[in-house]
């Protein structure tokens, strides 16, 4: 941009605060922290260093009529001369302390402070993400996902969801960490084997988020506890061995429409989806009756691959993230199948099952209108 | 021709092949087929001659159940995925 002078029509704040009333569209050119600290209601923040890139995709009309303002009028005048240079024809600036705006009766937004200083800086980097945020983040810091298992699925998950902050991260599990575990459970280590799995998860958190609470359930999900362990959270992450917790949970949670992301894990291969009451398939669709457990061997009878819980754990924490922050497609209807011995991925698609005994037509359950999910 | 996945679990029963070519011109001929090379199979994917409740096939991405079961028409190249439920996680 050439510094030559253009000249440019500078307004004092009670003619800006009239313009603003007529319908002039106000660009603030201030910086991000600035205008975090309150701004000009219905204005558009367009720091100065970027006005040049961005205006045409801001303000594509040449025509607009446009009231530009900084802290003092330096800065929107510098704007305001390049604007007019590029064929903007309708460009003025206000030469005026931002607080003359107030004084004036001009419309004023305070700031939200969603987040804390420290928890702006610990964060910064979903910050920069346009979808997440300060009030993604927010939803996360307020966010409640409950691990069913704090073993080869439920480490990966529990350390990255403390790690990027979500605020209550309950484990389900009543085992001990064997010798065994260290191979894949990352959340425990060597010097706490016998130690129960949950207190182990809890010393490993707290030392990488001080922030996140770890809410410990002592017990094995069955049908008698499984909707008091759910009811509370608001997506839960099924990592259990077994077909009958699998159902259990998978029954609860339609029937108090909570979402479920599912990982399953054996050898070298992976499956991942995630079930949401009635927008959805349920676990139930797709397997209608619970197979017997011959069918399903545990790690401790079949191995598994160290690494392949990470793989499958990430992806089901990023759908736990798209699930908490309502953005992106979910997995829902599709199942993921990794295999990593040749690293390729499958997926099928499955469907809602009308006759479905959990979620079909005629069952009277209904979804949790406060539920997180999806963006409801 | 089409290619059957073997997932993880049935792989004891091909000697731990992970994909058969099979042929046919439907579902049903080609499990046949793949029923003719590893007869162990049958067992596990069939119950009285029809499929068993605990797996689903799929012709590439596509569930029979909600297409024409086992006589959905193959045409060559489709990839059928058998998938057993499977729950191994925690421990």
């Amino acid at each position: 941009m050439s510094n030559e002078q253009t000249p440019i029509r500078e307004v004092n704040a009670a003619e800006a605060v009239a313009l603003a009333r007529d319908g002039y569209r106000v660009i603030d050119v201030r910086e991000q922290g600035e205008w975090d600290a309150g701004h000009v209601a219905g204005a558009t923040l367009l720091p100065l260093a970027d006005v040049p890139q961005r205006i045409a995709e801001v303000v594509p009309d040449k025509t607009a009529p446009l009231l530009l303002h900084c802290a003092v009028g330096g800065r929107s005048a510098r704007a305001a001369g390049w604007l007019a240079q590029m064929g903007y024809t309708n460009v003025v600036s206000m030469k005026a302390p931002i607080g003359h705006w107030k004084e004036q009766g001009g419309t004023w937004e305070e700031p939200v402070q969603l987040l804390t200083p420290a928890q702006q800086r610990r964060y910064s980097r979903h910050l920069l993400i346009p979808e997440v945020g300060q009030e993604g983040q927010r939803k996360l810091l307020d966010a409640k996902v409950l691990l069913i298992g704090a073993g080869g699925l439920g480490s990966p998950i529990g350390l990255y969801l403390a790690a990027s902050g979500v605020g209550t991260i309950g484990f389900v599990d009543d085992d001990v960490v064997d010798e065994s575990n260290l191979q894949r459970q990352v959340l425990h280590a060597a010097d706490r084997v016998g130690m129960l799995k949950v207190d182990s998860a809890e010393m490993t958190i707290r030392g990488l988020n001080p922030e996140t609470k770890v809410v410990k359930h002592v017990e094995r999900l069955d049908a008698g506890n499984v909707e008091r362990l759910i009811g509370g959270y608001d997506v839960i992450v099924d990592g259990t061995d077994n077909f009958d917790t699998r159902y259990v949970l998978n029954d609860a949670a339609v029937k108090l429409g909570k979402p479920v992301v599912h990982g399953s894990i054996y050898r070298w291969d992976g499956q991942i989806t995630t079930f949401v009451p009635f927008e959805g398939p349920c676990y139930r669709c797709m397997y209608p009756t619970q197979p017997p457990d011959e069918l399903a061997p545990a790690c401790s009878v079949a191995g598994v691959l160290g690494v392949l819980p990470g793989i499958v754990g990430m992806l089901q924490a990023n759908e736990v993230f798209k699930l908490l922050l309502g953005v992106g497609e979910t997995l829902a209807g599709r199942l993921l199948m990794f295999d990593a011995m040749g690293t390729t991925f499958d997926e099928v698609r499955i469907w809602r099952d009308p006759a479905c005994p959990a979620c079909g037509e005629g069952v009277g359950a209904t979804p949790d209108p406060d539920r997180v999910a999806a963006g409801a | 021709m089409s290619t059957v996945r073997i997932p993880p679990v049935l792989r004891e029963n091909t000697g731990g092949t992970r994909s058969v070519d099979v042929s046919g011109r439907t579902v049903a001929e080609a499990l046949d087929d793949l029923f003719g090379k590893h007869p162990e199979l049958r067992a596990r994917v069939t119950q009285d001659g029809e499929l068993s409740p605990f797996i689903n096939v799929y012709v590439n991405d596509r569930d029979v159940r909600y297409r024409d079961g086992l006589e959905t028409a193959l045409e060559a190249g489709d990839t059928i995925i058998l998938l057993p439920a499977m729950a191994g996680g925690a421990r």
